[in-house]
């Protein structure tokens, strides 16, 4: 057993000013622990925290009875119970969070994050990667290189962490057999080579009875390495290497109090930054130069990454929320279309070609997901070939932003190369990515202006360009409201132009099916050419079911405020089947239809559409007219 | 020349990180204030935030009417230099039926709290909420999101949150959602401590010892703050040295008794004690093991 008391407790007893001293100036490792549900991953934190003495004499107490009562060390403190947290777990006795603990040594504080090991929880420990500096995997030396730790293993050097310590634990249980643990080290070795892992740091110990976490033990005299705790004290942390790479601020807010002051506030991503530097504005590209770098304590002569600041400009050059305050001469790159990893994170899986947000930095744009090249098997490394990626899965896919970002690769900056996705109608973040590079031909295609723009379109026909969005049900009479619409239109002078949901298949999407992934970019070229036509100064009427709600939000973002109005026919399903004009919901009840909106794929009505027809209570023509009369005036 | 960051630099440019990223994504913040060391840090973080200018959003005290005369000296007083508008909501109901901690139990702080931070957040329409709790207090904050994301109803789902990678922080929500935010999620007790200490940031003169008049009862130590305090019979006020771990309504706060009166022996009694730090406060244990997780799930905060 090794001594549980640290030295610090004299310090505190007799010098507190310089036990305070010395506190103050400790430095901060992140770190988390993976491994298997029997693995020991809860017990080494619970040994942690009790040999640092952050556990108080009631919850020591509290720890005893429980041990005594639900442990599984018999009448042995069981240290897995100082950290399973939520009620639901504790009686389940397995960890499905992640969870942070704290702890602190005379050299440093640490920052546990503690991920649970099973399967289906992908998710999680990418969460607790996210934010670490090292990584301790841990392996039951019982049971060697397993599954599980590959997929640990894979996942921390995916995310980046550098510094992996491979905890051989339960020694114990194996006598402290140095010949099975040279054999599970040169096992793991070969396996870290494979997928990219540069170097890792093997120790033996036990969490359980402590051996090589405090102080080296006995039990292994031929294990030549540090203690557990020694290593996580002097290990370098990776802050200070981005403190070396050029400067970088997002920034996050512009502070202007008043009009003589103009502040532009962020957290330094990378690199450092002095008053006099010249620095450069993105996406714009404009420059400038720092002058002062202001606190509530005073100006600053330099601040580095990590550190949160507020910086002034020489000149009065447009920056805000989104932009990236760099170093002038070594600016980061600008795109929209990106080739990066993906970690899914939703029940709901990705829908190739829907729009989602995209948070990188402070940044936020929308964005589409190409269909994956592949998906990552993280049991066995292999590629799999993929249509979308579920919950927990990992692939590799194109995506393409709807305006142009500041990023850098993640491999150089986890600030500008790590995002979230989020899903535009839950609001739920549904994945986490890290680009990898830009795809050339972003940087080869440009917007070409042209003199005639839409406002000119417009006036010459004069009318205010509008898309008519209708929606609803198969049979339920979009196209033929819009068709009436269309011809009062006609009689009133009006320059029109009406997309068909069947004439447009025959053509222009005549190479889609109705397959989910289908039915969206279905609806991304239609609501592309209506951009075009309204951009043109038509009115545009389309007339497509477009059963899901972000989808005709994406349209709607294409235009203008106020051009997007979405009608939705609203017919009951049995007054739409009963119709059945087409003969179409009758196949689909026969299963001769499948993915049939209504019958066996989803309707998603709008909330609050601009205009609301009941195709029960009115006949097409008192439809088109309440359309008319809600769209006007026309000008 | 890289510079190691200290975690205390590391810690305060995170909480300042999440402050501003929540000013710039919310539509209506507001900071609660406790008037307790934690809400002190906070403060102290969002003026360190948005200086020059003063944070922009308001304090919200949610009051119980019970709290310690020093808390609301000094409330109304850092109030006026941190020069933010400082709104102070008591539960309407709790007031008329007279509700305290005396004679009724639990529901002083199912009314006065729980149900008071619901309608003060309604009532001024507030969609995200600075709140001091810290992940080392207890087992179940531990696992608390930093963005912690409540139903319409205030309603906190341990399953439903999201989660959260790198620094990035998603703040989008549906009308009629709120969010509270932890800044100092990751902040221990003695970090708080410490940065008190580093930065001389004013706190109730209560954290530390001094003669003050107090009774025994039920194991705790209670401090007779005003005469509202019901006497039973026999008992008489004894003057004893004593200080608070944390401050909450004084008919409920446990003080400990103590000679620590400058802040490094606050800081050396809180490192050399052997009880944790919730353990005065009467809050806990209702409800047993989990209760704190119930709570939250009630809207507690």
């Amino acid at each position: 057993m090794t001594d549980p008391i640290y030295k610090t407790d004299a310090l505190i007893a007799e010098d507190i000013d310089a036990y305070l001293e010395q506190h103050q100036h400790k430095s901060l490792l992140r770190f988390i622990t993976c491994g298997s549900v029997d693995d020991g991953k809860s017990t080494l934190i619970g040994r942690l925290l009790y040999d640092s003495k952050m556990i108080f004499e009631d919850q020591l107490e509290a720890l005893q009875s429980d041990s005594r009562r639900v442990g599984t060390q018999g009448q042995e403190i069981d240290f897995a119970l100082l950290v399973d947290g939520l009620a639901a777990e504790r009686e389940q006795g397995i960890t499905i969070d992640v969870a942070y603990r704290f702890f602190a040594t005379e050299k440093r504080k640490f920052i546990v994050a503690d991920c649970p090991g099973h399967e289906q929880y992908t998710r999680n420990m990418f969460t607790g990667a996210s934010t670490a500096d090292l990584a301790v995997i841990l392996i039951d030396a019982r049971k060697g290189v397993l599954v599980q730790t590959r997929r640990h293993s894979y996942l921390c050097n995916l995310i980046g962490i550098k510094n992996i310590v491979l905890a051989v634990n339960k020694m114990d249980l194996i006598d402290y057999d140095q010949a099975r643990y040279d054999a599970i080290v040169a096992d793991y070795a070969a396996f870290a080579a494979e997928i990219g892992i540069k170097s890792f740091t093997p120790m033996p110990i036990s969490g359980f009875k402590g051996d090589n976490i405090t102080a080296i033990s006995a039990n292994t005299a031929w294990y030549t390495g540090k203690p557990l705790i020694e290593h996580l004290e002097t290990v370098e942390i990776d802050n200070a290497n981005e403190q070396l790479k050029p400067f970088r601020l997002p920034v996050q807010w512009v502070n202007r109090p008043n009009l003589d002051f103009r502040g532009f506030s962020g957290l330094i991503s990378g690199g450092s930054v002095k008053p006099g530097d010249a620095v450069r504005v993105l996406p714009g590209g404009k420059t400038s130069t720092i002058t002062r770098i202001v606190t509530l304590e005073g100006e600053l002569e330099e601040a580095v990454a990590g550190q949160s600041v507020t910086v002034c400009f020489a000149d009065e050059v447009d920056c805000s929320r989104g932009n990236v305050i760099a170093a002038a001469d070594n600016p980061p790159e600008v795109s929209d279309q990106f080739e990066a990893t993906i970690v899914w994170m939703d029940d709901d899986a990705l829908h190739v070609g829907r729009t989602y947000w995209l948070k990188l930095g402070t940044q936020m744009v929308s964005v589409t997901v190409q269909q994956p090249k592949y998906a990552i098997n993280v049991n066995t490394m292999d590629h799999l070939a993929a249509k979308t990626l579920e919950l927990n899965a990992i692939g590799v896919a194109e995506l393409a932003t709807d305006k142009p970002i500041v990023f850098e690769a993640y491999a150089d900056s986890r600030t500008l190369g790590g995002f979230i996705l989020i899903d535009k109608i839950s609001n739920r973040t549904v994945g986490a990515g890290m680009l990898h590079f830009s795809l050339r031909r972003a940087q080869n295609v440009h917007w070409q202006p042209t003199d005639i723009g839409r406002e000119e379109h417009a006036a010459l026909k004069n009318q205010k360009p509008r898309v008519l969005w209708f929606t609803g049900l198969s049979g339920s009479g979009k196209s033929t409201i819009a068709n009436e619409v269309e011809k009062q239109l006609h009689l009133m002078n009006r320059h029109t132009f009406l997309l068909d949901g069947d004439n447009v298949r025959h053509g222009l999407n005549r190479d889609l099916g109705f397959t989910e992934a289908d039915r969206i970019e279905n609806i991304r070229r239609v609501g592309e050419v209506a951009k075009l036509m309204a951009d043109a100064g038509l009115i545009v009427l389309t007339a497509f079911i477009s059963p899901f709600r972000a989808e005709r939000e994406m349209v709607r973002q294409m235009l203008p405020e106020g051009e997007f109005i979405e009608i939705f026919v609203d017919t009951p399903l049995e007054v739409a089947e009963a119709r059945d004009v087409k003969g179409l919901y009758k196949k689909a009840r026969s299963g001769q239809l499948r993915n049939f909106t209504g019958i066996d794929s989803p309707y998603e009505a709008p909330e609050n559409p601009e205009i609301r027809v009941n195709t029960v209570e009115m006949t097409p023509a008192e439809a088109a007219e309440h359309i008319i009369r809600r769209l006007l005036p026309l000008k | 020349m890289t510079r190691t960051l200290t975690h205390l630099e590391r810690l305060e440019a995170e909480s300042i990180h999440i402050m501003r990223e929540v000013v710039a994504e919310a539509e209506k913040p507001v900071m609660l204030y406790s008037v307790g060391k934690d809400s002190a840090v906070m403060l102290h973080l969002a003026r360190k935030a948005f200086y020059p200018s003063p944070p922009p959003f308001p304090l919200l005290h949610v009051d119980t009417t019970w709290k310690f005369q020093e808390m609301y000296k000094l409330r109304d007083r850092m109030a006026q230099e941190s020069g933010m508008e400082l709104l102070v909501y008591q539960n309407p109901e709790a007031k008329e039926r007279g509700i305290n901690p005396f004679d009724h139990g639990p529901l002083h702080t199912d009314m006065w709290k729980t149900e008071g931070l619901k309608q003060a957040l309604d009532h001024y329409g507030f969609d995200a909420a600075f709140g001091g709790a810290r992940r080392d207090e207890e087992k179940s904050r531990a696992k608390e999101r930093i963005f912690s994301f409540r139903t319409a109803s205030h309603g906190w789902d341990p399953k439903n949150q999201r989660p959260e990678l790198w620094n990035l922080y998603n703040a989008r929500k549906a009308k009629g959602e709120s969010i509270r935010i932890f800044p100092i999620s990751n902040w221990t007790e003695l970090d708080i401590w410490q940065y008190i200490h580093l930065n001389d940031i004013p706190i109730v003169p209560l954290y530390f010892s001094a003669k003050r008049p107090t009774v025994e009862r039920d194991g705790l130590l209670l401090m007779v703050d005003d005469d509202r305090f019901p006497l039973h019979e026999g008992e008489v006020p004894v003057e004893r040295s004593i200080r608070f771990r944390t401050l909450g309504c004084y008919p409920l706060t446990g003080a400990v008794e103590s000679e620590a009166s400058t802040l490094p022996e606050v800081i050396q009694e809180m490192l050399l004690t052997t009880t944790s730090e919730r353990q005065g406060r009467v809050i806990d244990k209702d409800g047993g093991d989990a209760s704190m997780e119930k709570k939250k799930q009630e809207g507690y905060f």
